[in-house]
């Protein structure tokens, strides 16, 4: 094992985070398998609605007869494809922009960080919200909104990162030796951006988790019939207090997976940069 | 006479990741009133260690052992927390720390850091809250005039950073002056100061000392300044105490062997320039006997089975090695 | 010192700048002709182009930036498609309870989180440390939206301590409104009842809302006070006998709130996108709620509106917090 993963493995915080993470991915993958009722994703049994927590239904069922505990399990997959998406897109756009603007400089550089800039001046939410009705709501237009949302992030990271070792000794030797631009780039000023890179993602994963979710409540994101648990959570409110039930599960479900993706992603930050640990 | 501070038999002990490290091991010292005592030894030898058991503020891992601090007749070791804040901390025992770049708080203004240590601990004179206040003003600006600082009115306004470092070592030593002490600790003083500086420091201790009444317990790696500025002079190696003695006899006749070395390193004295052969063990491992005799040059076979007692050399100092038990 | 805020605001201008640019370019060019969605789907091409003139779609871009930005200068964002009102005034209308709201919230998560990340510095790798990073960790984690709905399930349907939604209730006469803010009003026009009504309806939404912010400004904290008890300075203020408890809460805490008031002004973002969710689901009459409305209902002008206000209240708050910085840390200030 590398020391840096012996490093990770005596963070307990950081294990449980990655416990719950590959969890998580187990059940979006074999979800299917796993639900008792996955024919619960849509059908409906009128006869047994918002029945209590038992045995047969451990969270109970929902207004349309479905088995929730079912619908959580089938959500996962959902939500994971959502935040993957997000983050995998936001990557795409944000970093070759943060590694342009940080190795060119110039007024392209200047441009490019003004509009991140910009974007960032605005709550994410706000902006994604906004974006998400402009393109007409649809899971589509939300996970869109969110990637056009998310980018600067990235990008400003990277761009740190680049203008940090552009300026420094190495890159300076490999231009006196004549290597060229692209060539520095992506040998040698690309392989060192990636571990900020993936500390950033893995926290956007648990935080886009939670954007999207709030964009499903809001009626931006999934529509029914999708188990989704941020919709399911809106459609809940009609029948409360009586079928506590019906929130309470979607939302630890919520709950656990943000937490497992930040568990993971605050112990990933502390191997690649110990200067911003959170305990000593 | 009395001794205004005495240290008997210290032992203090840090629990660590890798086991439990006798830090200070037997450490012997002791301040006549009105004098000056240096403390030598190398980087590590538990100097700094020494310093914070005296003032109580040892890091939280580390534990007192065995041994007696005695200051102005009480034991140190028996008073609590908050009585060592209210009782000796800062009104009776003034600290000047090594480097002052870093000893002050670099968000408050220098005034209001004075301050504060006067507000719990200089003598009110029977005056109350502003004219109380007025009257520590009145006093600081007359030691920070004394001390040499310049325009001292306007030096309470102004922060840390807008002081060189030797205008924020002679702030240092005012407000160790402050509460009127009997007792001042210093600790390396001079150490992070370029070389003018340092000797303008240690002129204007010298001078404080007699003016104030002080003892003074001075630590510090370097015997120049011990020659310039102490009258007696404790030796440490590794935890332990060596050899103790007025400065002229110690300096001059020389008996523990690693004084001997210590004083052939330093390159003012050096007859010829050498090293001492080997390094200082580590706390965690410390041998049994004298810790410094696996880097002895007159090693016998009795020096590693059981600490030496303490006997007294020709010169008069106190020395603790077995050729002169 | 002015010298210091003056150059903060100049720095945020570029920002500002920025901020009409991309929204210029979201309402004007992308994604689709705005002049479509007014006239209808059954609108002839002649009629698309009249309407076209008459928005001054068919001018340079560059004019059409210009008179944007004149508009926007001049606060005049139309009316709004829903309430047929001038957008200005209605969000003028809902400033002070999204106000009193983020305040509470924010003032909350000060006022218990300072003291408990000390509280967790003093006591690190003990158990009130790790039951603190826990729950800061679930803060961090639990979604608002579900958290309200908890909060109203156990205390307003099941336990009845606390008012479900809105600002007043129903049975209680609003008082006079001089100032606009509830809690304020009711106290000049002396009605007791309605300010502790109005007291008890804000408990639930400003917790809500505090919650995000809590955890952060609860970790900040206690990291903040870890780093500067490892300072000289601490060591020596110990020496020359400090009182400990004016050593803890004077001088190691303002040396740590510099990390903690940053993250304060990035507190800001999550607050108001917070705010949105939280007002709609508590059906507090601000801003947010107003928002989540106009982004139903597809009513631009009001999205474009507050868009532009969330942002310049980002600059504002960023100008404000490295002004608290500069004001705490004297060093900043001499650097400028």
């Amino acid at each position: 094992m590398s020391p840096i993963l012996r490093k990770l493995s005596h963070d307990v915080p950081a294990m449980v985070g990655l416990a719950i993470v590959v969890a998580v991915v187990f059940i979006a993958v074999f979800g299917p398998w796993l639900a008792p009722f996955p024919q619960d994703a849509a059908a409906s049994h009128l006869a047994r609605r918002l029945k209590p927590p038992t045995e047969l239904y451990p969270f109970g069922t929902d207004n349309l007869g479905r088995d929730i505990f079912s619908r959580v399990i089938l959500g996962a997959r959902g939500v994971l494809q959502v935040a993957l998406t997000v983050v995998f897109v936001a990557m795409a756009i944000g970093v070759p922009l943060g590694l342009v603007a940080g190795y060119r400089g110039g007024w392209l550089s200047e441009v490019i960080m003004r509009v991140t800039d910009a974007v960032l001046a605005i709550p994410q939410l706000v902006l994604a919200l906004a974006l998400a009705q402009l393109l007409t709501p649809s899971l589509e237009s939300a996970m869109l909104a969110l990637s056009l949302t998310y980018w600067p992030f990235f990008t400003r990271i990277v761009y740190a990162e680049t203008r940090r070792l552009t300026s420094s000794l190495f890159v300076d030797a490999l231009r006196g030796i004549g290597a060229n631009g692209g060539r520095i780039l992506f040998l040698h000023i690309l392989p060192n951006v990636i571990s900020p890179v993936i500390v950033r993602a893995t926290i956007g994963l648990g935080f886009t988790i939670l954007v999207a979710a709030v964009l499903g409540f809001l009626g931006m994101g999934a529509t029914p019939p999708a188990p989704d648990w941020g919709l399911t959570i809106a459609e809940s409110r009609t029948y409360l207090p009586g079928a506590w039930w019906y929130a309470t599960f979607p939302g630890l479900a919520i709950l656990l997976t943000v937490m497992g993706f930040n568990l993971l992603g605050d112990g990933l930050r502390d191997l690649v940069d110990p200067r911003l640990r959170r305990s000593r | 006479m009395i001794p205004i501070l005495s240290v008997r038999d210290l032992k203090v002990s840090i629990k660590g990741d890798e086991g439990i490290a006798a830090i200070l091991d037997n450490v012997g010292l002791t301040i006549e009133t009105g004098r000056i005592l240096g403390v030598v030894g190398e980087s590590g030898c538990g100097k700094s260690t020494l310093i914070r058991a005296i003032m109580g503020i040892l890091p939280r891992a580390a534990r007192i052992e065995a041994g007696a601090i005695t200051f102005e007749g009480e034991n140190l070791l028996v008073f609590s927390e908050t009585e060592l804040n209210q009782r000796i901390r800062g009104s009776r025992i003034g600290f000047i720390p090594q480097d002052p770049l870093l000893a002050l708080n670099p968000v408050f203004k220098v005034g209001t850091q004075l301050l504060e240590i006067m507000r719990d601990h200089a003598p009110d004179n029977g005056l109350r809250g502003a004219a109380r206040k007025r009257s520590h003003v009145a006093r600081l600006v007359g030691l920070l005039r004394r001390m040499q600082v310049p325009d001292p009115d306007a030096a309470l306004e102004r922060y840390p950073h807008q002081f060189s470092g030797g205008q924020r070592q002679r702030l240092l030593i005012a407000a160790a002056l402050a509460c009127s002490p009997s007792l001042v600790i210093a600790d390396e003083p001079t150490t992070a100061l370029d070389v003018t500086t340092q000797n303008q420091i240690l002129l204007l201790l010298r001078e404080l000392v007699a003016e104030f009444n002080l003892s003074m317990l001075f630590v510090t790696h370097d015997f120049g300044v011990v020659a310039e500025l102490c009258d007696d002079l404790c030796v440490i190696y590794a935890g332990q105490s060596v050899e103790a003695g007025p400065v002229d006899a110690v300096l001059g006749s020389p008996a523990h062997p690693y004084t001997r070395a210590l004083l052939a390193c330093h390159p003012e004295r050096a007859s010829s320039f050498r090293g001492i052969p080997g390094s200082v063990p580590s706390p965690l491992a410390a041998p049994p006997g004298c810790r410094f005799a696996p880097r002895c040059a007159d090693v016998l076979a009795e020096c590693v089975k059981q600490a030496p007692p303490a006997g007294h050399a020709p010169s008069g100092a106190v020395v603790r090695c077995v050729h002169y038990a | 010192m002015i010298r210091f805020i003056l150059r903060r605001c100049a720095l945020a201008l570029p920002s500002l700048f920025g901020l009409l640019v991309v929204t210029f370019l979201l309402t004007h060019v992308v994604p689709n002709d705005p002049s479509a969605a007014l006239a209808g789907d059954a609108a002839t091409p002649e009629q698309l182009q009249r309407l076209r003139e008459q928005a001054g779609l068919d001018r340079p871009v560059w004019e059409q930036f210009a008179d944007y930005t004149a508009k926007v200068l001049r606060l005049d964002f139309g009316e709004s498609a829903f309430s047929r009102r001038p957008v200005t005034l209605d969000l003028a209308q809902r400033l002070p309870a999204t106000l009193t709201l983020t305040v509470a919230a924010l003032a909350f998560s000060i006022l218990v989180g300072v003291p408990l990340g000390v509280f967790a510095a003093l006591h690190h790798n003990e158990w009130p440390d790790y039951l603190l990073r826990l729950v800061s960790v679930l803060g961090a984690a639990v979604a608002a939206f579900w958290f309200a709905i908890m909060l109203q399930i156990l205390f307003s349907m099941q336990l009845e301590w606390l008012p479900l939604r809105g600002e007043l209730a129903d049975t209680i006469a609003r008082p006079p409104g001089v100032t606009g803010f509830l809690l304020l009003d009711s106290l000049l026009a002396l009605r007791l009842d309605a300010f502790r009504n109005a007291l008890a309806h804000l408990v639930l939404p400003a917790f809500t809302l505090s919650l995000g912010g809590l955890s952060s400004i609860v970790r900040f904290t206690r990291a903040g006070v870890l780093d500067t008890l490892q300072n000289d300075f601490v060591l020596y203020e110990r020496a020359m006998g400090y009182r400990r408890s004016r050593l803890v809460w004077r001088y190691v805490l303002r040396n740590s709130v510099t990390a903690t008031i940053t993250q304060i002004g990035l507190l800001f973002g999550g607050l108001i996108a917070g705010g949105v969710v939280v007002e709609s689901i508590f059906d507090w009459p601000g801003i947010g709620s107003y928002t989540v409305q106009a982004i139903l209902t597809g009513d631009r002008q009001v999205m474009l509106a507050v868009t532009l206000l969330v942002g310049v209240i980002y600059a504002v708050v960023n100008i404000l917090t490295d002004v608290a910085h500069g004001m705490v840390d004297p060093r900043l200030l001499d650097k400028a």
